[in-house]
Order: C-alpha cells, then sequence, then structure tokens
C-alpha cells in the first residue's frame, strides 16, 4: 500500500529514510520522524480502534498527549509488549509491530457491536452494573468478556528484557514544554546562568513553533527553534531532555519527569543498539522553581457522531500537513469558534486538497486570518456549526445549520455538505494539570473560556497555560517568567531576553460553544461524545444531572468522564460545560475535578526503576556469609540481613530435611557444642559519666549497681508499658557500656535512646553510637563449650573465674576479642566479638579445633527452639506491643523502687495494665507429644462452644523439641499463670481439636543449672 | 516529597532522610506518680491534629541523627520553618491570625478537593487552630 | 574522661584479614574491566575509622594537638591533611568521623583520650564496620545521580564537602576529599548491595573494577 495521503514536499521528516512497520497485522512505510499516527494517516488507515464501550469505530483525532482513541499496544515479541501507547507519541522506528488495544477480534468487523444494539440508542452510565446485574455470581463471567471486548490494553506474559533507572537532579528552573513561551523561559534563565532543565514530550523540541505559519525575524519560526536549541545545548548549565514528560508535580517544587530513551528507537535497548541503556528513565528533579509552558489543548466542538473517523480537532491537521506532510483527507469542513483554528483550512487548501467550507459559529467574524482564507476563495458559513457528521466507518458528510448559543437550537435550514474530514475546534483549554497535582484549584478565565493555573508556590505558568495565545504575546510570556524564575532562584542579575520579531496578526473575538444543538432533542439525538476515550456522551451526562448528581466529582464518577488514561484532556472542559447547562449554573461554579498525576501513563518499569531482581531490596550480609554459602546453609531473612536458617548435612545425594537438620542441630548443642553467627545482633556503644543514669531510665530493671565485667538482661518498654525490645547490657568500665538489641530492633532502639536523650534529657551526659557492623559476635555454647574455647583462647576460662554473666578479654585464635558468658540456649555458652574484619579468622580456626568436639554450626531455627525450651522469649514473636513485663511473668525484672521514674513504669499501675484477665505467657505440652501445634493457633477452654467461641490466648512459638521428643509450645492465655496443669483445646480450621496442658514456660532445666558449670 | 531544612546541617534534605516522630512540644509530666490515669492515657496517646499551622518533631535519621521541629501547614503541606530542640516556634497558628487580621497575605493553600459550590466554601475556609 | 574501656581490636597478625567487600568481589571470581571506563571503582580496606563526640571547642583542641589537623568546624566539612590520608569529616554538631591509616587508629584513639581528659566526649572505633569506596571517571557523577537524591553538582558539592545520605535503599557517606573523584563509605553489611548496586548503575557507561 503506498502513501496515498503523503504530500510530495514539506514537513519535518525525512523522506530518505524509509521504515517499515506492521499495524494489525498489515505492513506499512513510514518515514523517519513519523510518529506512529502520522504514519497510519498517511497510508489513510481510518480505523485504530474499537471504542471501549459502545464499540465504535474510531479514527485518530488529535496529534499529542491528548489523543483519546489511538492506543495500541505495542511490540513485536511476548516480552516486549507494551500496552496503551498514544500512537501519536509514539515515534516510527523500523520493524515497529503495533495492534489497537481495543477491538477484538478486529477492529473493521466487531462482535461486541450486539452491545451497542442491544443498548439501541440508549446505553446509559451504569448500564453495566444495571444490566449485568443479576445473578450477582455472573457478574465476573459478564467482566471477563466485557473487558476482553473492550480492551484495555495487555500486559506482557514475559519478563521485560529492557532495564530501567531513575536520575536525581537538582536544579534552579526546570522549564515544562519546549514549545515558544518554554524555549524562551530557558533561554532567558539560562543566560542568566542558572541551571536549566528542559523537557518536553514531543519527540522533537519546539512545539507548536514546528507547524506554525508564522515567521520569527521574518524567517520559518522553526528557524528560531534550531538556533535557540543550539544554543542552548551548548550551555554547561543546561540539560535538555526531548522525549520527556513531566508526569507528576509534587510537594516542594518535586517533579517526576518520565523519559523515553530507546523507545522510539526499536522494541528493547539491544535491538536499538544500546544495550545496557535504560529504555526509559524517571527523572526525579527538585526545582527551586518550575516554569510551566504545557500550552494547550484544542477542544473539539460536541456535534453529532463527532467520534467518526475523519473527524479531527482543528490545529491536528495543521499538524499532520506541516510537521509530517501528511493530510488526513480529501475534502474538509472545519467547524470553529475562533480564528487560530482557520489554519486548517488555510493549510488544506495549500496542500492542494479541498475546503468544502469553513462554518464559523460567530456571526460576524473579521480576523487576520478569516480575511486570508476569503481572500483564498474558501467559503465561509458564519452563525452556523456542524450539528452532525454523516457516514458509516468514516465521515461522508457534514449537516450545517445556524444555532442559537443562547437559547441552545437550530434556528433555519439544514444544509448537507459532502465530505471526508471534519475539523473543528470550540477554543484552547490550557493544560493546567502539573499545577493541580498538589491541590490547587484551576481558576476560570471568563475571557480566555478556559481554566487557567491557580497560584502555586515556586511554580511560574507561561505561555499559552496561561493564556497568553498571539506568538509575541507567548514568547514575551516565556521570557519574562524564565528571567522571574533565575532571580526567584536566586540568580543575581538577568538580562531582559531581546526576543524575536514577529508579524502583528490580529484575531477577532472566540465565541463559547461546546456541545452544539440538533434539530433532534434529548434521547433522539445521535451520539454526541464528550470524553471519547471512555465513551461519555452528552446525553449520558445531562442524564446523570437528571439523576441527581449535582457535584462534578460525582458526574465524573457516574459517567467515567475524565477517566482512565486519558484524564479529560479533550473532554473535561465540554463535559462541565454541559453539567452546568443543565444545572443552570456557570463553569466556574461547577468546577473542575481535580487531576492527579501521571499526566499521561507510565511503564511500570521506570517507576521501579533499578530496584528490582536482586537490587530490590538491600541483602545485608554478616562477615561470615562467604563460609555459611560454602557449607550449604539454608537462609533466612530477618529483616534485611540473610541470617543461616539451619546447615542441611547430604549424604549418599539426599539431603537432610530442616526437620532433621534442626534436630541434629538441637541434640548437638544439649549434648557436645555448636555455634551460631550471632552478628546481626544490635550492638551500642555508650559512653559518658551519665551513661549508668541513663540505662536505669530506659531500661525496666536496675543498672545502678552492675560492675565492670558484668552482664546484665534488660528489658525495654514504651512510656506505656509495653515491652518493645531486650538484650544484654555489658559494663565495659564505670563510664561505659555495650548494649544489644534484637536484630530487627537495631535501629529502633539507637533512635529512641536518642530522643529520650535530645527531647527529655538533653542535660545526661552520654552518647550513643552504632557498632553493629563493627563487630562479628559468634556464640559457642553445649556441654563442651569450655574444651573447645580453651583450645583457641588465652583468657582463664575457670568456672570461678569468668562465671556466668561474666565478660573478658583475651585473644580468641590470635585475634583481640570480648568473650561474653551470656547464654541463650540454656548451655553453656561463650559470646565472642571480634573485629568483623577478623571474624573469618577466628570462626575457621574455631573449627579447625572443634572437629574433634563435632562442632556442629546450628541456624536460626535451632536458636529459636533452644531458647523455647528454655522459656526465653523473642520480641516480636512472643511479644506484639501490648505485652508487659509483668505478663510474661517477668516481675524480677522491673525495679518499681527505683528512683528514677523510669520509661513504662507509670503506664503498669494504670487499670488496664492491672487488669486480672491480661494474658500471660504460658508453655504449652500437646497431649499428643506428636502434636506441634499452629503458632497463631487460639485457645479455648470449652471445646464444645458454639461458634463464637470465647477465645483465651494464643500460641506464639510452637516447635518440636528432640530432647523431650515432643511438641512443646509458648502461648500467652488469660490468667495464664492462674491456670497451671488445666488442659485448654486448640481447634483448628480441618476441624481437629488438639488438646493441651498448660505448663511452665521453661521445660529445659529449670534450676537453670547446664548454663552454669 | 518534602524538602526539609534542617536546622543542624544548615541546609534542604530530601523526605527520605528523615523520620517523622509526631506531634512536637509534648512534655511528659514532670511526676508521673501523682499524675492522674486519666492524665497520663492524655500524655500517652491523645494528639493534636489541626487544620492549617502545626508543629511536628522530625529527626534527620540518615543524615546528623538530630531531632529539631517543623511548623507546617498541614492544608498546603508548606514548610514555614524548622528549628532546633529547645526553642520554640516564631511561626503559629495565633500569629497566622493575626496576620491574617492585619490583613497581610497569608500562606495560600490548595484544596485537595477541588471544584466546591460557592455555597461550600466554608467547608473549604482555612481555620486556624 | 576515665572509666572508658579502651580496646585494641586489630591483631598483631592481620594477613587473614578480609574487608567488608571480600564476598562480593571473591563472588564475581573476575573484576569487571572495560576497555575504555567511564566509571572506574576500588576499595580502600582495612582504614582505621573513629567516631568522635563531644563539644567542638575541646574536641577541636585535641586534634590540633594529637593530628595537628583543624576539626572542620562548619557543617558537611571535611579536611584531609597534607598527604591526603588522615581527613576529620562533620557528621553532626558533635560528631565526627576520622579516617587514618589502618593501624594508627588504637594509638590515635588512646592520645586522644590522653588529651581530652576529664571532657565529656566518646571516641568509637568503626573500622571493622564501614569501608571506603573510591569512585572515579568520567561519567562518576551520574552514577551518583542514579543513586543519591542529594545534589552531587560541583557547584552544590565542592572539594571539601562530605554528607551522610540515602544512597538507593541503604545510608552512604559520600565526600569529596579530592578534585577528581569520590569518596563513599560503604556500610559493612550493606557493602554488598552498593557495590552490586554501583557495577550495575555503571554499566552503560564501561565500569572497571580494581583491587
Amino acid at each position: 500500500m503506498t502513501q496515498t495521503n503523503r504530500i510530495s514536499a514539506g514537513g519535518r521528516i525525512d523522506r530518505s529514510r524509509g521504515l517499515e512497520f506492521t499495524f494489525n497485522g498489515q505492513r506499512y512505510q513510514g518515514f523517519a520522524g513519523d510518529t506512529l499516527a502520522s504514519a497510519l494517516l498517511a497510508n489513510g488507515v481510518d480505523i485504530v480502534n474499537r471504542s471501549f464501550k459502545y464499540s465504535r469505530a474510531r479514527g485518530i483525532v488529535a496529534a499529542g498527549a491528548e489523543e483519546p482513541n489511538a492506543l495500541v499496544q505495542l511490540g513485536a515479541r511476548k516480552d516486549t509488549q507494551v500496552p496503551n501507547v498514544r500512537a501519536t507519541q509514539q515515534g516510527l522506528y523500523n520493524g515497529l509491530v503495533a495492534r489497537s488495544t481495543n477491538g477484538w477480534p478486529n477492529v473493521q468487523r466487531d462482535v461486541m457491536s450486539w452491545v451497542g444494539k442491544l443498548g439501541g440508542n440508549f446505553m446509559p452510565p451504569g448500564f453495566y452494573y444495571k444490566t449485568f446485574m443479576s445473578p450477582a455470581s455472573m457478574w465476573m463471567t459478564y467482566e471477563k468478556y466485557i473487558r476482553m471486548g473492550a480492551g484495555l490494553g495487555r500486559a506482557p506474559t514475559e519478563s521485560d528484557p529492557d532495564i530501567y533507572d531513575h536520575m536525581h537532579h537538582h536544579c534552579d528552573v526546570l522549564v515544562v514544554g519546549a514549545g515558544p513561551a518554554g524555549l524562551s523561559a530557558a533561554l532567558s534563565a539560562a543566560r542568566s546562568g542558572a541551571r536549566v532543565i528542559l523537557c518536553d514530550e514531543q519527540e522533537e523540541m519546539g512545539g507548536s513553533l514546528l507547524d506554525s505559519r508564522e515567521t520569527l525575524d521574518d524567517v520559518a519560526a522553526v528557524r528560531w527553534v534550531e538556533q535557540t536549541l543550539t544554543e542552548l545545548g551548548s550551555m554547561e548549565n543546561v540539560t535538555l531532555l526531548p522525549r520527556t514528560t513531566a508526569n507528576g508535580y509534587h510537594d516542594h517544587n518535586f517533579v517526576t519527569l518520565h523519559e523515553r530513551r530507546t523507545e522510539h528507537l526499536a522494541d528493547t535497548a539491544s535491538d536499538a543498539g544500546f544495550p545496557g541503556m535504560p529504555r526509559a528513565r524517571m527523572h526525579r528533579v527538585r526545582a527551586t522553581r518550575v516554569v510551566l509552558a504545557s500550552g494547550t489543548h484544542e477542544r473539539p466542538l460536541v456535534y453529532a457522531n463527532n467520534d467518526l473517523p475523519g473527524n479531527m480537532v482543528a490545529g491536528a491537521v495543521s499538524t499532520y500537513i506541516r510537521r509530517y506532510g501528511v493530510v488526513p483527507g480529501n475534502s474538509l469542513v472545519l467547524s470553529t469558534s475562533n480564528d487560530h483554528a482557520y489554519r486548517a483550512a488555510l493549510d488544506w487548501q495549500e496542500a492542494g486538497r479541498k475546503v468544502v467550507a469553513i462554518v464559523d459559529a460567530r456571526a460576524n467574524p473579521e480576523g487576520d486570518l478569516v480575511r486570508q482564507a476569503r481572500d483564498s476563495g474558501i467559503r465561509v458559513i458564519t452563525g452556523s456549526a456542524v450539528i452532525e457528521a454523516k457516514g458509516t466507518q468514516r465521515v461522508s458528510g457534514a449537516r450545517v445549520s445556524a444555532v442559537d448559543l443562547n437559547h441552545f437550537v437550530i434556528t433555519g435550514s439544514i444544509e448537507d455538505l459532502e465530505c471526508d474530514t471534519i475539523a473543528s475546534s470550540g477554543g484552547y483549554s490550557p493544560v493546567v494539570h502539573l499545577a493541580s497535582h498538589t491541590g490547587t484549584r484551576p481558576q476560570w478565565d471568563d475571557k480566555l473560556l478556559g481554566f487557567v493555573p491557580g497560584e502555586v508556590k515556586g511554580l511560574i505558568a507561561a505561555g499559552g497555560v496561561s493564556g497568553h495565545y498571539a506568538l509575541e504575546e507567548t514568547l514575551a510570556d516565556g521570557a519574562r517568567a524564565g528571567r522571574q524564575a533565575a532571580l526567584d532562584s536566586g540568580i543575581e542579575s538577568a538580562e531582559e531576553l531581546a526576543l524575536p520579531a514577529t508579524r502583528k496578526r490580529r484575531d477577532g473575538e472566540s465565541c463559547a460553544i461546546y456541545q452544539v444543538p440538533h434539530e433532534k432533542k434529548g434521547l433522539r439525538v445521535p451520539k454526541q461524545f464528550v470524553d471519547m476515550q471512555n465513551d461519555v456522551t452528552a446525553s449520558a451526562i445531562e442524564l446523570a444531572t437528571r439523576e441527581g448528581f449535582e457535584s462534578i466529582e460525582h458526574v465524573k464518577r457516574y459517567t467515567a468522564l475524565g477517566f482512565g488514561t486519558d484524564q479529560g484532556k479533550l473532554g473535561n472542559i465540554n463535559g462541565m460545560a454541559i453539567a452546568a447547562r443543565c444545572l443552570g449554573r456557570s463553569i466556574p461554579e461547577v468546577g473542575t475535578t481535580v487531576f492527579r498525576p501521571n499526566y499521561t501513563p507510565i511503564t511500570f518499569g521506570a517507576i521501579v526503576g533499578r530496584h528490582c531482581d536482586e537490587l530490590f531490596d538491600p541483602k545485608r550480609y554478616t562477615a561470615l556469609h562467604q563460609w555459611h554459602v560454602e557449607n550449604g546453609a539454608e537462609f533466612e531473612d530477618v529483616g534485611q540481613w540473610k541470617r543461616p536458617w539451619y546447615f542441611p548435612h547430604s549424604a549418599n545425594g539426599k539431603k537432610e530435611s530442616m526437620h532433621e537438620a534442626v534436630a541434629r542441630e538441637c541434640l548437638a548443642v544439649r549434648q557436645g557444642v555448636g555455634i551460631l553467627d550471632a552478628s546481626t545482633l544490635g550492638k551500642i556503644d555508650i559512653q559518658g559519666p551519665d551513661a549508668r543514669e541513663f540505662l536505669g531510665r530506659v531500661y525496666t530493671n536496675k543498672w545502678a549497681k552492675l560492675a565492670p565485667g558484668r552482664v546484665r538482661y534488660g528489658l525495654m518498654c514504651k512510656d506505656d508499658g509495653m515491652l518493645m525490645d531486650d538484650g544484654t547490657t555489658s559494663c565495659l568500665g564505670d563510664n561505659h557500656f555495650l548494649m544489644t538489641t534484637t536484630t530487627g530492633g537495631a535501629a529502633g532502639v539507637l533512635e529512641w535512646l536518642e530522643i529520650w536523650h535530645q527531647t527529655e534529657w538533653p542535660e545526661l551526659q552520654v552518647y550513643f553510637n552504632s557498632v553493629t557492623d563493627h563487630w562479628a559476635t559468634m556464640t559457642v555454647t553445649g556441654p563442651d563449650a569450655r574444651k573447645l574455647m580453651s583450645e583457641v583462647t588465652d583468657i582463664d576460662l575457670d568456672r570461678e573465674k569468668f562465671k556466668f554473666m561474666d565478660w573478658k578479654e583475651g585473644n580468641v585464635a590470635g585475634v583481640p576479642a570480648r568473650v561474653f558468658r551470656i547464654s541463650f540456649t540454656g548451655e553453656l555458652a561463650y559470646e565472642i566479638n571480634v573485629q568483623a574484619n577478623y571474624a573469618m579468622q577466628v570462626w575457621k580456626t574455631l573449627f579447625e579445633h572443634g572437629e574433634k568436639y563435632n562442632l556442629t554450626p546450628y541456624g536460626t531455627e535451632t536458636m529459636h527452639v533452644l531458647r523455647a525450651e528454655k522459656g526465653l522469649i523473642i520480641v516480636g514473636q512472643d511479644t506484639d506491643g501490648s505485652v508487659t513485663p509483668e505478663d510474661l511473668g517477668m516481675h524480677w525484672a522491673i525495679g518499681y523502687d527505683k528512683p528514677f521514674h523510669w520509661i513504662g513504669k507509670r503506664a503498669l499501675s494504670r487499670p488496664d495494665t492491672m487488669r486480672g484477665d491480661r494474658k500471660q505467657l504460658v508453655g504449652l505440652k500437646p497431649k499428643d507429644p506428636k502434636v506441634v501445634l499452629e503458632e497463631g493457633a487460639q485457645i479455648v477452654l470449652d471445646p464444645n462452644e458454639s461458634i463464637p467461641m470465647s477465645m483465651m490466648g494464643h500460641v506464639t512459638s510452637s516447635y518440636y523439641s528432640p530432647e523431650l521428643d515432643s511438641g512443646f509450645a509458648l502461648a500467652v492465655l488469660k490468667k495464664g499463670r492462674e491456670r497451671m496443669g488445666e488442659t485448654v483445646y486448640l481447634p483448628m480450621s480441618d476441624g481437629k481439636v488438639h488438646e493441651a496442658e498448660v505448663v511452665s514456660t521453661v521445660f529445659i532445666d529449670p534450676k537453670g543449672e547446664r548454663q552454669n558449670v | 516529597m518534602f524538602y526539609i531544612y534542617c536546622p543542624y546541617c544548615k541546609e534542604h534534605r530530601e523526605e527520605e532522610e528523615f523520620h517523622p516522630r509526631g506531634q512536637a512540644h509534648l512534655l511528659r509530666p514532670e511526676d508521673p506518680e501523682n499524675t492522674s490515669d486519666e492524665e497520663w492515657g492524655d500524655y500517652l496517646f491523645f494528639r493534636d491534629n489541626p487544620r492549617g499551622i502545626h508543629h511536628e518533631m522530625w529527626v534527620h535519621s540518615v543524615g546528623c541523627r538530630k531531632f529539631f521541629n517543623i511548623t507546617r501547614n498541614t492544608v498546603t503541606y508548606e514548610i514555614l520553618e524548622t528549628y532546633p530542640m529547645g526553642e520554640q516556634p516564631t511561626i503559629t497558628a495565633e500569629t497566622e491570625r493575626v496576620r491574617k487580621e492585619q490583613g497581610v497575605q497569608a500562606a495560600d493553600g490548595g484544596w485537595q478537593t477541588v471544584g466546591a459550590r460557592p455555597e461550600n466554601k466554608a467547608l473549604n475556609e482555612e481555620t486556624s487552630s | 574522661m576515665s572509666d572508658v574501656k579502651e580496646f585494641q581490636s586489630r591483631p598483631t597478625d592481620t594477613s587473614r584479614a578480609e574487608s567488608p567487600l571480600e564476598w562480593s568481589l571473591h563472588e564475581q571470581k573476575s573484576l569487571p574491566h572495560a576497555s575504555n571506563p567511564g566509571v572506574i571503582l576500588s576499595e580502600k580496606p582495612f582504614m582505621g575509622q573513629l567516631i568522635l563526640r563531644g563539644g567542638a571547642i575541646v574536641m577541636d583542641e585535641a586534634v590540633r594537638e594529637v593530628m595537628d589537623m583543624a576539626l572542620p568546624a562548619k557543617p558537611l566539612a571535611v579536611v584531609s591533611d597534607d598527604s591526603g590520608e588522615r581527613s576529620i569529616q562533620w557528621l553532626s554538631p558533635d560528631e565526627w568521623l576520622v579516617i587514618v591509616p589502618g593501624g594508627e587508629e588504637f594509638e590515635l584513639e588512646q592520645k586522644l583520650r590522653q588529651s581530652l581528659g576529664q571532657a565529656h566526649f566518646s571516641i568509637v572505633n568503626v573500622s571493622g564496620g564501614q569501608t571506603l569506596m573510591s569512585l572515579k571517571g568520567s561519567r562518576a557523577r551520574e552514577v551518583l545521580m542514579k543513586s543519591i537524591s542529594y545534589d552531587v553538582h560541583p557547584h552544590a558539592f565542592p572539594v571539601g564537602k562530605g554528607v551522610s545520605t540515602t544512597f538507593a535503599k541503604a545510608t552512604i557517606i559520600v565526600r569529596r576529599t579530592q578534585e577528581d573523584g569520590w569518596e563513599l563509605i560503604l556500610r559493612r553489611s550493606f557493602a554488598d548491595y552498593c557495590y552490586r548496586w554501583l557495577l550495575d548503575a555503571s554499566r552503560e557507561y564501561g565500569v572497571s573494577v580494581t583491587r
């Protein structure tokens, strides 16, 4: 197929570089510089989609981000699929493959048209909910087919081969939009020396100047664009970001930009010849000032059948002709409310095709362009509008009538004009979206007939978006804004920009016209579309107001006006105008709905950046990680840490199960010696004359008499009396302590100490510093621990000299170490701290000597079993923020008589914390030793009680104990300590009920003799 | 994403470097033993939630680890000042009310819901408490 | 201040020491080597690193006496000695990071303690907890822009500045002690994550890692 609509010269395409592409399975040719949309129009492709709800044939309407219909599914392969790409924003590349987003099974013949027929001329808002409501159970089935029929783009089914990333920027001035205002703003700011970023969403910078009929300094405006970009590009303080959409404007002038880096070149960066380059990039810009130069979107008129292929907005017609050398039809009728749109007819005629008529809603238009059109012999019909498009698959004619806009009726007779294209313009809507993202209300301007941005701190609107439409005004406003932005950002002086000379053009006043009256009334009017992407018609909005939806936000949600990827770019103002007319109010009284980020859809890849796969979240490793990997450890995530979970043995090709490995590891510790990498425990170095006093205030127990060389277990509560962390703290010197915290609590505890020090007790002389990463910690534990340790250390391990809860310093395996005699297993234990850089040599030396003792590495699972057998809690597992030390039976660790009012003390005497029926920590022994209760299982006293049963507590920790050869558990149970020896019941979801006896939390060595040997 | 001036580092930093720690200028009762359960409950659990000027405590957690206070407009999200621990704000709901009465343009704000009808204006009026 | 337990945590024989990046570099088998690298990474392992806490005035006197260097008085400042091997960095109004060649840290701590006498201060050895990474090359700044939200433009980040900030989803110290290139201080347990991130972010520019 040849490019029937391509004219032989003109435009910014490169006719020497032909490109092949495929659309809906058909091969076409285009040129370098085309968008997919311009190439489709060049090839005479009328229908690009089926509409969302009514399944009507739809063609290309616009030329930019506001395009509502031409959504395509891009990508040649399963793994390169991109849904919902606007053909108008997709640069053409060789080998591009695209399909219509909507229109299963194909766009030409449509299975879904029965829906439209079934609804006849009347398919109201809420149709789907009203029609497919019953039976409710069938909705899922209906929905599946409705969605398949509507087609909302398909997610790729294979992993994306491309990479994406983020980049952070800071600048004095961010200019959004590189049209006339943006360019002059950027130039003005840049010449003052400010750090400037200029971004523009199109394939090429220049905005409206790229298809302008006007001259600057007496040469084509586009020459000035080229000059300006060359100058900006050469400046060290300027960053140019083409193909970059400013998608979100956030608090404190934080703007997210989405840059398409290789999307216009090929399916993937590799295919484009740039392997390793991100396909798209999210720029995160903190700008001192933002100049918003986003221009305007032209409003189409709302007349009957205005969605037939061949209906376009007037400016798009000019863009396709002048920028892409494509005339999207043969004979044109233009329906307009303003002078500027006359360009479309002039461009059309100059391209050598027929202009049937210009239909102007104004009674007496008389601007320069109007005169020019008349001089060129174009018929101008005044006081009139196109009231209906004729045709089935494409426009075949326009019905034109005189209209009385005040009374919203047609007057006089209807004339039928033959044409295949209808261009319309109802005026221009400033693109206020970004300025509204932080919640600022746009302001209605009666003269402009549009909303302009409201006051936003740090943002300056310039050019079209602030209502400056004439070229000389746009340029001047941009220059002013750029200079002001530079000065506001702290630049000391900025010169006024000398602007290129423009030829003054006199434009007449526009008139306010949105929906066009029709000779029929109400529902008999053929559909007049307001929002084409969401298939919202004028009558739907009328119906919504009749049904009582008065707030524009409700009208929006009832009709779907402005939903989806469109976000109301073309339709919003027309929709509000219709709602206002129906409600008898003015447009500003009705107001606008909220525009939210993102302005146009963004690929998830760009949002994720490189925070995916192995970089999704930090993985924290201890100094011994390599050994664990080499020795076959299975790992458990503890916060961001990777901790060995258990070390399965393999023999004869068979690997131990977790149960087998844990049983072996447990017995090794109970009967021989085991070793644990405990480096992840939080460690805080505390120095200062008031360190001891401070500890007394943040821990529940007493610290006044802890001597250097001794260690104590401490409980930390919040001021509500609930346990927040626990750990041991060692007295290193009278003014020097080493606090340990839980692995997950490390950062929180340090911040907790700081907040109390900095905000409540700044007079206390004490400093806290994290030493978690400096020290590696290894726990050697079991009856043989002393024998093993004596082989590798010069510390005197005599039981009288190095007692339980002492610490000593010395050398272990030739490395200076602090060794702590504390135990989380109930066995004899030495916790060795060495500087992390030397941890591996200590660990390996221990294994060299430990072989004869069968030194067994164990992981977190075994650690859990061993500590639970001893009734030792894990904060966050056995507690949940609603548990006091008293609930845990830890009265011994509460210093009620301490002189200072420590954190949590007062709350322990509140009525709720003193309640008699609080849940208390107990042990549970299942009557059937083979049962390992489920953690989280609820406890009841009467298994036959009807539902809802009275739940008395739940299991917090539960394991199999190899030593007891039985399951056992810790649980919190109402009045638990009064229930020792009682039987409780645990009903499970499968109907089974487990029986368990309430017992002490200490299952092994109740007197604690083993750790004291 | 806020851009927050750290009064210790003496420059603006991205919000991701900070943690919010709730209402500022809370006082732990001096003598908890002689504080009623109700007063203690108020101290523990009850916080202000004003529309307009609010004072909050934040910590520059990945920077200097210092706590400080922020005066913030909860409607516009504008940060009006930051000041170190132990100092008092210079901008309060009261000073803003006075400024408004004197006809000074106060920090103006956006509204999360746009499109109110005139009769709904009262709902959108910024209150200074 | 007395009654603080000094502790030399460095053994006499350091031949078997493993830096925080040992695991990452070991796993990689061969180090990345681009022909024309835009980014060059190299670890400076086993430096002596101390955190000083205390009042600026007394601390300044002590470091002048012991190190013949002035304490950086301005926020976010980092000063180096003439050799460039020793540096002091402002971390907060009462906190500084001192980096010296590995092995000097314990003696330095002892001398500082002696000099500071009965003042209220704290000195903490963190040499095992973090490591230095040098980041150089024509595209080094862009790699940082991909990784941290802090402004690394030369106007905003001159030589002599250092900040503690967010790096991807971790925390890092970034500093410029010399004109050509950056120093990153990585926390031990996050070092592998940061290193992998740097390699990934540098890939499009070509990256070499030297030891």
